[in-house]
């Protein structure tokens, strides 16, 4: 298995003190109301089982007590489960000694936390430094390596500066280059930008993905906003009241929605950001060639219906490696925006 | 029915032989330990008069010039450090140098003493509710028992003299420091705490980065407290041999010297808004990252 993937298996958390004998009685089948009403114990997460790609970028989306937040503290052992596994790699991160987990913590995995999370007596360059102070690194080595973060999340010139003194905006671009700075190939982000006003989170939404082009880090990413899952999330994992109620891609998520609850989020959802184009397209007509308009596969519809109106045409030929798969257009387009149940669109 | 009325209390004579038989085995115990004891807190008798020496032989100006500069260096306050010019210069004018330099001597060693054992002890209270369970009614007890009382025992076990004088003072001024080191670091931000455990802080890095340096200000009160009940101290402490502003108010009291035991507390008083202006100036100077300017 590649060094920074993550596995869950069995996963349970009962908050309480007797969780581990009472994991038998949800295996069994109790529920978290009577486990609540019969042995004053908090049902956590409930049988999590999920893999996370090396590389990529997982969402954990809930509402909030859905158990996201507890899911992802496992992942570094902050919150030790009832009954599970969690490899990292090959290493099962639960056996580790308290020894190994503290290297683990240092080297392999880092956090950047809701409401930042920053010590609030350092500075900035101090605060990026922490990681690698943790680790013994040498005054130089923590300059030096902090100073090449700031830089790149864009804080240069506020080095010298105390949290305080920041906007959260400023202040979450110090917890990821805190984070960032110890070189960890997994980084874990706990509702990193809930806490931001909605222009600078979509900003800082747009510095994580620029930053993933070139670091291809394995990011579990927790979020309880469904736009922000699915702008960031290669892979999607929705969580509600303590269990996994649907995983699969962005566009599954939007066009099957395993239940009603998830639904109803979806409703709201921009498909034009979501849906690809293959998705919608119909098979190409006789002698289709590349001359026109072409989209390639992967694109969503809203890029294609931009260049359709800009090119001022209704149809485009979807296109893979250069050769015609498909065409799509306008009037599918605006079927699969506008109709509620894309299926019963595709169907008419 | 006489127990209705009366309290059906342990008989007199019993209770008479419990309290001598209990007097008698405490006076063995100091007589076969007061000495070793006594040794153990040699070094710090011989600390003691060697600090209360370098005060009073130390010319006059020196002292005033280096208590004013480490009050401006603590406070960076001119009203503050101009006060405490004036008061010194005051002190020195109505012939109470020697007194004050004795019993800053004291204060200073008491205070050291205190932190020294009470930080450790707020500490691993911090780390463990038993603990805190344990500690929190000895404190009690050590800030409510009168004075008087634990000084029974202490003036048995080492006689009349500076070292049961400043076990005296230390029992009654450090359990702030205590309470307010546990307080501080139990009060340190959670989220913060959990930061640090993501980068895998050891718990020795986990206490020196992140949990002192920000329960700083709480801790610094704890000190502040703990100087302020030394020097309450002071006159009680006198009643056992210790030297310094104590002494002229408790002669003032037995031979009713109004004027001399109004300068004498005057002089106490000094020392006391001294250390807590100064010492509180400094805490809050410690605090300057939390004052922000938001962008």
């Amino acid at each position: 298995m590649d060094k920074s993937a993550i596995s869950v298996r069995n996963l349970y958390k009962i908050f309480g003190p007797n969780d581990r004998e009472l994991v038998e009685q949800v295996k069994k089948g109790m529920s978290k109301t009577d486990l609540l009403a019969e042995h004053n114990h908090v049902l956590g997460l409930k049988d999590i089982n999920l893999d996370m790609p090396a590389g990529g970028i997982q969402v954990v989306m809930g509402l909030s007590g859905s158990g996201k937040s507890t899911l992802i503290r496992h992942l570094n052992r902050l919150i030790e489960p009832s009954a599970g596994e969690v490899y990292v790699g090959d290493d099962d991160v639960l056996r580790m000694s308290a020894k190994d987990l503290r290297e683990f913590r240092r080297h392999r995995i880092s956090m950047v936390f809701q409401r930042f999370g920053l010590l609030p007596h350092k500075t900035v360059i101090d605060n990026v430094a922490y990681g690698l102070a943790v680790m013994g690194k040498s005054a130089r080595e923590q300059r030096e390596g902090a100073m090449g973060w700031i830089e790149r999340v864009g804080l240069a010139g506020f080095e010298e500066n105390y949290p305080a003194q920041l906007s959260g905006g400023m202040q979450q671009r110090v917890g990821l280059a805190r984070a960032l700075a110890t070189d960890a190939d997994i980084l874990l982000m706990d509702e990193a930008f809930s806490a931001l006003d909605p222009l600078i989170r979509t900003d800082m939404q747009g510095v994580l993905l620029d930053l993933q082009k070139d670091l291809h880090k394995t990011i579990v990413f927790i979020t309880h906003d469904l736009d922000e899952a699915l702008r960031l999330g290669e892979k999607i994992a929705i969580l509600r009241d303590g269990e996994i109620i649907q995983q699969g891609t962005a566009q599954e998520i939007v066009l099957k929605p395993a239940d009603d609850y998830i639904e109803s989020f979806v409703k709201e959802v921009n498909r034009g950001r979501v849906v690809q184009v293959e998705t919608i397209m119909e098979p190409a007509p006789e002698g289709a060639n590349t001359i026109g308009l072409t989209v390639e596969k992967g694109s969503i519809i809203e890029t294609a219906a931009r260049l359709m109106s800009e090119a001022d045409v209704t149809s485009a030929i979807v296109t893979q490696n250069g050769t015609p798969i498909g065409r799509v257009t306008m009037r599918q387009i605006m079927a699969a925006v506008a109709t509620p149940n894309l299926k019963e669109a595709l169907a008419a | 029915m006489e127990w209705l009325t009366e309290f059906p209390q342990i008989p007199g004579r019993e209770l008479r032989q419990l309290a001598r038989s209990i007097d008698q085995q405490y006076r063995a115990f100091s007589r076969a330990w007061g000495e070793s004891i006594e040794n153990f807190f040699r070094p710090l008798l011989d600390f003691l008069l060697w600090f209360e020496d370098v005060l009073i032989s130390t010319p006059w100006f020196i002292i005033i010039a280096v208590l004013t500069a480490v009050v401006w260096f603590a406070s960076r306050s001119k009203t503050i450090t101009a006060g405490t010019m004036i008061a010194l210069v005051l002190i020195g004018l109505f012939g109470m140098w020697e007194p004050t330099m004795q019993t800053l001597s004291i204060i200073v060693v008491c205070t050291l003493l205190s932190i020294l054992i009470g930080m450790p002890i707020g500490i691993l209270m911090s780390r463990s509710d038993k603990l805190q369970a344990i500690v929190n009614p000895i404190l009690d007890v050590m800030q409510t028992m009168p004075s008087f009382v634990y000084l029974i025992p202490i003036v048995m076990l080492l006689g009349i003299g500076l070292i049961p004088g400043l076990i005296v003072v230390v029992i009654y001024a450090m359990p702030p420091i205590i309470r307010l080191t546990n307080l501080g670091i139990r009060l340190v931000d959670k989220e913060v705490l959990e930061a640090a455990n993501a980068f895998g802080s050891s718990s020795w890095q986990k206490l020196v980065q992140v949990q002192l340096p920000l329960s700083l200000p709480t801790i610094m009160a704890g000190i502040n407290q703990t100087i302020m009940m030394a020097l309450a101290m002071v006159v009680v402490a006198s009643l056992i041999g210790v030297r310094g502003l104590g002494q002229p108010v408790l002669q003032a009291i037995t031979n009713q010297y109004f004027t001399q035991g109004v300068l004498n507390g005057m002089a106490i008083v000094a020392i006391a808004i001294i250390f807590d202006r100064a010492s509180q100036a400094y805490g809050k100077r410690l605090q300057r990252h939390r004052e922000a300017a938001h962008g």
